[in-house]
């Protein structure tokens, strides 16, 4: 035990207590707290596991880089992984859990602590080949991890997607922050201020301070209401987390419902403030060493003390006002400063000058210092290493850096992003100096704010590579100093390869405190400056963002929202189930399959065709276009009738079959398969506008206008008889068109069959479709016919082998491929994909074809490989559709085979998931193979 | 994100818009006087240019094709036009 909370500072409502359990014992904060704060104050000290030693570790840091006190929070029966303690705030009930470990007190696992001599860098790496790592994984996956992920917890997709605009954004609202959004407001600017943290002050929440001459909080008040009255929004609890192509940026805002933003600005202004680097000495990741900065955060906001016995150990002047607030409340403070220039020692304080920590003693928590040979009983150790600049989304955004020697901070290159760097994201350290620096940021002109104090004196603080014992460079990921040596012994000098290797700052807090440290570490190493060494990669997100707040509403239904039928009401009333084919919603089965397809086949079916692409192409140029965009010529095809074709890509291979009306010279209907409309409509397009004159023909995707229900089977004349549709329908033969009207509504009739029986497609605009189905449907009634759903429809097409584009075709199928060699072997003129299909692959005689097979038994799979039956085992093809076919009473299939029709008549084996099966190659077309049913 | 300008309908999100094709690239024929390797070229023969890259998109909401010229490192859009001989843009 060695934080408490102090009678009188912070902010919170001490008249608003919290109950929560941590790791299942009771604890009570107050309404204000944080979850680390609550932790702090009720002087537990070991809130987790490292991740691969399993060492204790407690509360290190403040905001987003706090690298080890991560938790899962349960609260009313759910539970949300991996929250950053800092940032979480506390709520009554709370049940908190520690990651990586069953209980962060007692670790049965912090054995493996004792055996780090052998678990060096890469030791996984090099270690789990033997036998595959696949063996392996899940035993360590056990081992080394973080939050658990409680499959009941399902958050509900209700996460707000808001897109904003503005002339300025501010990224932090600290004193820079605010001085910019300050002077932009002031010229009628629209400024958006963000913040992370829960209030507008950054640093001077904690630090204080007064500003022309009053205190700071009456000029972030103000700044507030000039940056809302102009127009502008001050966001807190709200992360920006990412810096996107051509100015967007992104922003995850927390509440009791979060919100996640799409910003772009006009300007930016990077004012995200600075993080203490820790310090580097044997054992500087114990329980109880916590960063100064950090330290007086929790103290002046929640009164949570972070001990008694309190060591501070520096290198510059941003400690003394740490150490005298100690000092202050109440603890035993000394303060151990690197440099023999110090400022004078404050009230309370003893100043030991010249003096580096070598090591922190202690089991499961910091008990003593060692330092220059001395040994100090502390609790508490303070730490500050300097403070690295948050340049994250200035990088994102594709700026480079610079070394600032003075500084000791890689500093945003001017000119390189569009984002203006100010305060201490630009390593301007020091009130007085960040004002003028935001001032400017945000265009301000005349005098800038200005505040008494000087800048700080900061000396350079790094790792020493010769120091002793066991030296934490990333404590979340558990990366040791040993670790970087060991990388640069074995050539991964490159910081981007010290990152892969090591893992070093490759976990959650994205090596906030630990990335300067490391390549500190290695430029020493290697003997190469800090600039020479370079640094990795900053990419989005700058914070670990819930997956909830991407996703927005866009999951479930809404995550790639169907294409509904006009008519869906009337088929659900008709008790069709409905399944999605090709991102449509349409009926899949009515009664039974089976009866469905039967019933088509012996009296009368019918069912909803509307998804079938209605494309228009219209115009002197439209003959034209569809001969040069299609595989089948259409410019011979006469007004009234219709015909079946291909489209194929530039590569040859099949995009799309369907048949295209002609309705008169100048106008026709192109009917793509109902998934592949827009595909069919962007190949038309691009030759409409990209070859031939586009004033002469017109390409319109005219789908959704008609509803379209098609007729079929023995009885489908007698239906159009029944339904008193008008004679010039009924008397169309097979592959005939007419556009008519049926009662003074528009009806357009096409004789194509994709069950193979005689068919009937009848369109309407959508408008007249319920009224025309009704009376459809009283046709089908008096004749006992059957609507039949997709299932059915699936079977009808499969015995007359009619193939679908993409289920018996595949990447590499072309037309010769599926028994169509004619147009290739006679067309003179050019036409898309002609060149393709003379190419040497394209005549090989071994291409893989379409064909039938017969077997007995139940269907075959779908995917099923054709095999061999003699011979050494090799895949010659696959099953693409295999039904039960109610009609012939067996199994129907197609299948893609290597020189498949060459084969005709042999019987090979069906291999599937182990079993084998047999089954003889024949034509595609299992019923009706002379077609006699479509005559009619 | 990027904002892929129109020049029918204006700023719009990259979302909309499809890459169609290396601008410049004619299509050899006819068929029987191309080779097999010229053929290939044409099909699969990117110049995938580093820096001022012009190439041809479709704005999917509206189907016009739009010559587009932009930097594929910066990914600055420097310049778009509306294809040859297609209608006025505006109008």
């Amino acid at each position: 035990m060695s934080g408490w909370r102090h009678p009188t500072l912070g902010q919170i409502d001490r008249d608003r207590p919290l109950r929560f359990t941590f790791d299942g014992e009771a604890y009570t904060g107050y309404a204000g707290d944080t979850l680390a704060s609550a932790l702090l104050a009720s002087g537990i000290r070991v809130l987790g596991r490292s991740f691969k030693y399993h060492r204790p570790r407690g509360l290190w840091g403040l905001g987003g880089e706090e690298p080890n006190a991560l938790f899962d929070v349960g609260q009313g029966g759910i539970s949300t992984p991996n929250c950053r303690a800092t940032l979480t705030p506390l709520r009554d009930g709370m049940d908190l859990r520690a990651v990586n470990t069953r209980k962060a007190s007692r670790d049965p696992l912090g054995l493996l602590d004792l055996a780090q001599r052998f678990l060096p860098a890469g030791f996984y790496y090099k270690t789990f080949m033997a036998g595959g790592w696949m063996r392996w994984e899940p035993m360590i996956r056990r081992m080394a991890g973080l939050g658990r992920l409680d499959p009941s917890n399902r958050p509900p997709g209700d996460v707000p997607q808001r897109n904003a605009r503005c002339d300025l954004l501010v990224i932090g609202a600290g004193p820079a922050g605010l001085a910019a959004a300050r002077a932009a407001a002031g010229q009628g600017a629209t400024v958006w201020l963000l913040d992370e943290a829960g209030a507008p002050g950054g640093a001077l929440r904690w630090r204080g301070g007064e500003i022309d001459g009053g205190p700071w909080r009456e000029f972030a008040d103000e700044t507030v209401q000039r940056v809302q009255a102009a127009g502008g929004r001050v966001l807190t609890d709200t992360t920006l987390w990412g810096a996107f192509d051509h100015g967007l940026f992104a922003a995850w805002q927390r509440g009791a419902r979060d919100t996640h933003w799409r910003i772009w600005a006009a300007r930016v202004v990077l004012a995200a403030g600075a993080i203490e680097r820790p310090l580097w000495f044997a054992n500087n990741d114990l329980p109880g060493i916590i960063s100064a900065e950090a330290a007086l955060h929790h103290l002046v906001l929640y009164g949570a003390v972070a001990g008694r016995r309190v060591v501070v150990a520096t290198g510059n002047d941003g400690s003394y006002p740490v150490a005298s607030a100690l000092a202050e409340a109440g603890c035993r403070v000394t303060l151990l400063d690197a440099r023999e220039d110090t400022p004078e020692a404050p009230e309370g304080v003893e100043v030991r000058r010249g003096a580096r920590i070598d090591a922190a003693r202690g089991a499961r928590g910091l008990g003593a210092v060692n330092a220059g040979g001395q040994h100090i009983d502390a609790d508490t150790l303070l730490v500050s290493g300097g403070y690295t600049p948050s340049v994250h989304l200035h990088c994102q955004a594709g700026g480079k850096l610079d070394w600032d020697a003075d500084r000791d901070a890689l500093i945003p290159r001017p000119g390189t992003s569009a984002l203006i760097p100010a305060g201490a994201a630009n390593g301007t350290f020091g009130l007085n100096a960040a004002l003028a620096e935001g001032h400017a940021a945000g265009g301000g002109t005349g005098p800038a704010p200005n505040a008494a104090g000087a800048t700080w004196a900061i000396a350079p603080m790094r790792p020493d590579p010769k120091g002793k014992g066991r030296v934490w460079i990333d404590p979340q990921n558990d990366v040791t100093l040993k670790d970087v040596k060991l990388a640069a012994q074995e050539g991964y000098r490159s910081v981007e390869h010290l990152k892969r290797y090591t893992t070093l700052g490759m976990a959650t807090d994205q090596g906030r405190s630990s990335n300067f440290a490391g390549l500190a570490a290695m430029s020493e190493l290697t003997g190469h400056t800090i600039p020479e060494t370079g640094t990795t990669t900053y990419r989005p997100p700058f914070t670990p963002v819930p997956l909830t707040s991407l996703g927005g509403m866009r999951r479930g239904g809404l995550f790639n929202p169907l294409k509904r039928l006009a008519l869906e009401p009337q088929h659900a009333a008709l008790g069709a189930t409905f399944g999605e084919y090709g991102g449509w919603r349409r009926p899949a089965i009515y009664s039974d399959t089976q009866a469905e397809a039967k019933g088509a086949r012996e009296t009368l079916g019918l069912y909803d065709a509307s998804p079938l692409g209605k494309i228009e192409v219209i115009g002197p140029g439209a003959a034209e276009l569809l001969d040069f965009c299609g595989y089948v010529a259409m410019s011979t095809l006469k007004p009234g009738r219709a015909r079946y074709g291909f489209m194929l890509g530039e590569n040859g291979v099949v995009a799309d079959d369907g048949v295209t009306l002609r309705l008169d010279d100048n106008r026709f209907i192109l009917s793509a398969s109902s998934s592949h409309v827009d595909h069919v409509r962007l190949i038309l397009e691009e030759a409409r506008q990209d070859r031939f004159d586009p004033s002469r023909v017109f390409v319109h995707d005219v789908t959704t206008h008609w509803v379209t229900l098609s007729v079929t089977g023995p009885q489908a004349r007698m239906a159009l008889e029944t339904a008193g549709t008008p004679g010039d329908v009924t008397t169309l033969r097979h592959m005939q068109v007419v556009e008519t009207r049926w009662k003074h509504i528009p009806l357009r009739a096409a004789r194509v069959s994709f069950t193979g029986d005689a068919s009937w497609e009848l369109s309407v605009p959508a408008r007249h479709a319920p009224g025309f189905m009704t009376v459809l449907d009283g046709a089908r009634e008096a004749l006992d016919g059957h609507w039949i759903g997709l299932e059915a429809l699936m079977i009808l097409r499969a015995e007359k082998g009619y193939i679908l584009i993409g289920k018996d075709t595949d990447g590499i199928t072309m037309p010769q491929d599926l028994g169509w060699s004619r147009p290739r072997e006679r067309r003179q003129d050019e036409y898309f994909g002609r060149r393709a299909l003379f190419t040497p692959e394209a005549m090989r005689k071994d291409r893989r074809q379409l064909v039938g097979l017969d077997c007995d038994g139940a269907p075959l799979p779908t995917g099923a490989h054709l095999v061999p039956l003699d011979g050494p085992a090799r895949s010659l093809g696959f099953v693409t559709s295999s039904y039960h076919s109610p009609t012939l009473n067996r199994a129907v299939a197609l299948a893609l085979v290597d020189a498949g029709r060459d084969r005709k008549g042999d019987t090979l084996g069906v291999f599937h998931l182990g079993q084998h099966r047999t089954a003889r190659i024949c034509a595609p077309c299992a019923f009706d193979p002379e077609g006699t049913r479509l005559a009619d | 994100m990027q904002i892929f300008p129109c020049p029918f309908c204006g700023p719009r999100d990259e979302t909309e818009f499809h890459f169609a094709a290396e601008a410049g690239k004619h299509r050899p024929e006819p068929a029987p006087e191309v080779t097999d390797s010229a053929w290939a070229d044409y099909l699969y023969g990117a110049d995938a240019p580093k820096g001022r890259a012009q190439e041809v998109w479709v704005h999917l909401t509206c189907g016009e094709f739009l010559l587009l010229t932009r930097d594929t490192v910066t990914r600055e859009v420097l310049d778009v036009a509306a294809l040859p001989g297609s209608r006025e843009a505006g109008t």
